[in-house]
């Protein structure tokens, strides 16, 4: 099937197809080719809107940031000048929403911001949600997007890894539900801690997900890796993944796991 | 006459029917008839079926594996996959869906629906990502308190060097002794080979199923008839010695229940067998309901604690 570009403004055309489309029909699809079914990054707030039911998120801790704990050579200008150019505080949001009715505490990760990094505000915003799911029992769902743990932050980067891997066991003692949604790019740090401990586990498609970098694998070992080594396919193959789902179905795979979840089944039969 | 013959039968009074349609021949009373007559010889054939029959049966590629019967038993279903350690095992399927209302998680065996689809799903065959991947999906509903149903149908687990370099053993003793200790209500139907420990992985139930044209053994009749005799071509006496039908299970005191299969088989009419696999599981589903989680468990380790038959003699 072939989609007639129809440019008016901003032609946009697609890295994967070289289809040129009008930005405004990418924005409507949110951000997924409509011919090659590429999936190209989307902002936290976008990403909200498109799962969340209307109107039903409201936002935690809207005012915590980052600082430079070790005077890391130009860290600080970097983080001013990814507020100013994201409008975010750091690279996650986090807060209460609804998905069709159903009640969750949801966190989402912003690329466009320090490449979606983890330092201490970022560890401590995604831990204050797992710890606000725990108090109020909502299931937990996280989208994921991010280079790894935040070099600037040294070792305190390092350590949010253990500290919201600490907070999920809590909720997997609780037997609060958390799916963990790995969206392009979830790599290092981020992808060997919280990412990838949901009870489900779902990623976009194509999405680059893996521990090392394929560079610095391919020079270790010398030898050329497969060329869907470290994508969504790759890890279902290989037992990673639950699911790889396509951005569009993402809301109604969710709720259907959200409705089953939130059944019981003794007061099923009772019926 | 057998069932191969029988449907030459049907269709030939299928024909007639069309011609009598078509030529306007009055041939009611005839055809009434071949259809009472047909209807015989087909439920003779269904009550003389012998254990080699029923085999035969099980294993036909017409057969329905998990996923039919998954459509047409459950709403809701997603499908769950890999054992987040080295795999995903096509050869086994799990999810989570609703049946009427009522939260279940998934399991199954799954065999291709033609050759090439058997090659992907390995005939049925289980590596150990397989047992893991059930494994973890069954610890994700002991965990939410969802009820478990297994649908058995697997010539046995993959004999291969993998399958033993990554543990194919261990990954089966881990389900028998870990399903073992949930809570949940766990419900097993054997839809056609239960094959063996690859079986058994996925049978510690509280209610242990059968269709009524499937068997479940300790060992192939191809297997045992080789071992014993030197000979796989004597499977049909093995068949029989090793007392492997449902209703020898039954007897045994191994299984439950038999659920019965439409005549010619679950194959003939897919909808109805779900119907029948349907009042089974409601019916259990029923019963479990009603005991604690602590209970549920009890049950079904008295259930296999008392499986056995000996003696005990003093000595002199």
């Amino acid at each position: 099937m072939k989609i007639q570009p129809k440019i008016e403004s901003n032609p946009f055309t697609c890295k994967s197809c070289g289809e040129i489309y009008d930005e405004s029909l990418m924005k409507r699809e949110w951000n997924v080719c409509p011919r090659c079914q590429y999936h190209y990054p989307i902002t936290a707030y976008d990403r909200i809107k498109m799962i969340t039911d209307r109107k039903s998120f409201s936002e935690f801790n809207t005012c915590l940031t980052s600082v430079d704990p070790l005077n890391f050579p130009e860290y600080k200008d970097k983080v001013v000048s990814d507020k100013k150019k994201t409008s975010l505080n750091d690279a996650v949001i986090a807060g209460e929403a609804s998905i069709g009715g159903y009640p969750v505490v949801i966190g989402v990760m912003d690329s466009r911001f320090r490449m979606g990094s983890m330092g201490s505000a970022v560890g401590e915003i995604i831990t204050r949600a797992i710890e606000e799911s725990l108090k109020t029992r909502k299931p937990f769902i996280f989208f994921s997007a991010s280079g790894g743990a935040r070099m600037q932050e040294g070792i305190l980067s390092l350590m949010q890894m253990a500290k919201t891997s600490g907070a999920l066991e809590k909720l997997n003692y609780e037997k609060i539900l958390f799916v963990s949604v790995l969206t392009n790019p979830t790599t290092g740090g981020v992808s060997a801690s919280f990412a990838s401990l949901g009870d489900i586990n779902i990623a976009e498609p194509q999405a680059l997900i893996g521990f090392a970098g394929r560079r610095i694998i391919e020079q270790t070992i010398r030898e050329e890796l497969p060329e869907n080594f470290q994508t969504s396919e790759f890890l279902l193959e290989h037992g990673q993944l639950d699911m790889v789902v396509n951005r569009r179905e993402l809301k109604h795979s969710l709720t259907t796991i959200l409705k089953i979840h939130h059944l019981n089944f003794r007061e099923c039969l009772e019926r | 006459m057998n069932f191969q013959e029988l449907k030459k039968l049907e269709n030939h009074i299928v024909e007639l029917r069309e011609m009598s349609l078509k030529h306007e021949l009055d041939l009611m009373e005839v055809l009434k008839n071949l259809e009472q007559k047909a209807n015989e010889i087909k439920s003779h054939l269904h009550e003389n079926m012998d254990i080699w029959d029923k085999i035969k049966l099980s294993r036909i590629q017409q057969r329905p594996t998990t996923l039919d019967f998954i459509h047409h038993i459950f709403e809701d279903f997603i499908e769950l996959h890999g054992d987040r350690l080295y795999g995903d095992d096509p050869a086994l399927v799990s999810g989570i869906a609703t049946f009427e209302g009522v939260p279940i998680t998934i399991i199954g065996n799954q065999k291709g629906k033609n050759t090439k689809d058997n090659i992907y799903r390995r005939f049925g065959m289980s590596q150990p990502e397989g047992y893991r991947k059930a494994l973890r999906i069954m610890q994700q509903a002991n965990k939410f308190n969802r009820p478990i149903v297994t649908f058995i149908n697997t010539p046995g687990a993959f004999p291969g060097r993998e399958a033993e370099e990554r543990g194919q053993s261990e990954a089966i003793a881990r389900n028998l002794r870990e399903m073992a200790s949930f809570g949940v209500p766990i419900i097993c139907i054997v839809i056609g080979e239960g094959g063996s420990g690859g079986a058994l992985a996925l049978g510690i139930g509280n209610r242990i199923f059968m269709l009524e044209n499937t068997f479940y053994s300790v060992i192939s009749p191809e297997g045992a008839a080789a071992l014993l005799w030197k000979d796989a071509t004597q499977a049909k006496r093995a068949a029989e010695v090793l007392k492997i039908s449902a209703k020898d299970l039954l007897e045994l005191g191994v299984i439950d229940e038999i659920i019965k299969e439409p005549v010619g088989g679950a194959h003939i009419d897919l909808p109805l067998q779900s119907q029948y696999i349907k009042a089974s599981l409601r019916k259990a589903l029923q019963e479990l309901g009603s005991l604690d989680n602590g209970m549920i468990r009890q049950q079904r380790f008295d259930k296999f604690r008392k499986i056995g038959v000996y003696m005990e003699e003093k000595l002199d």
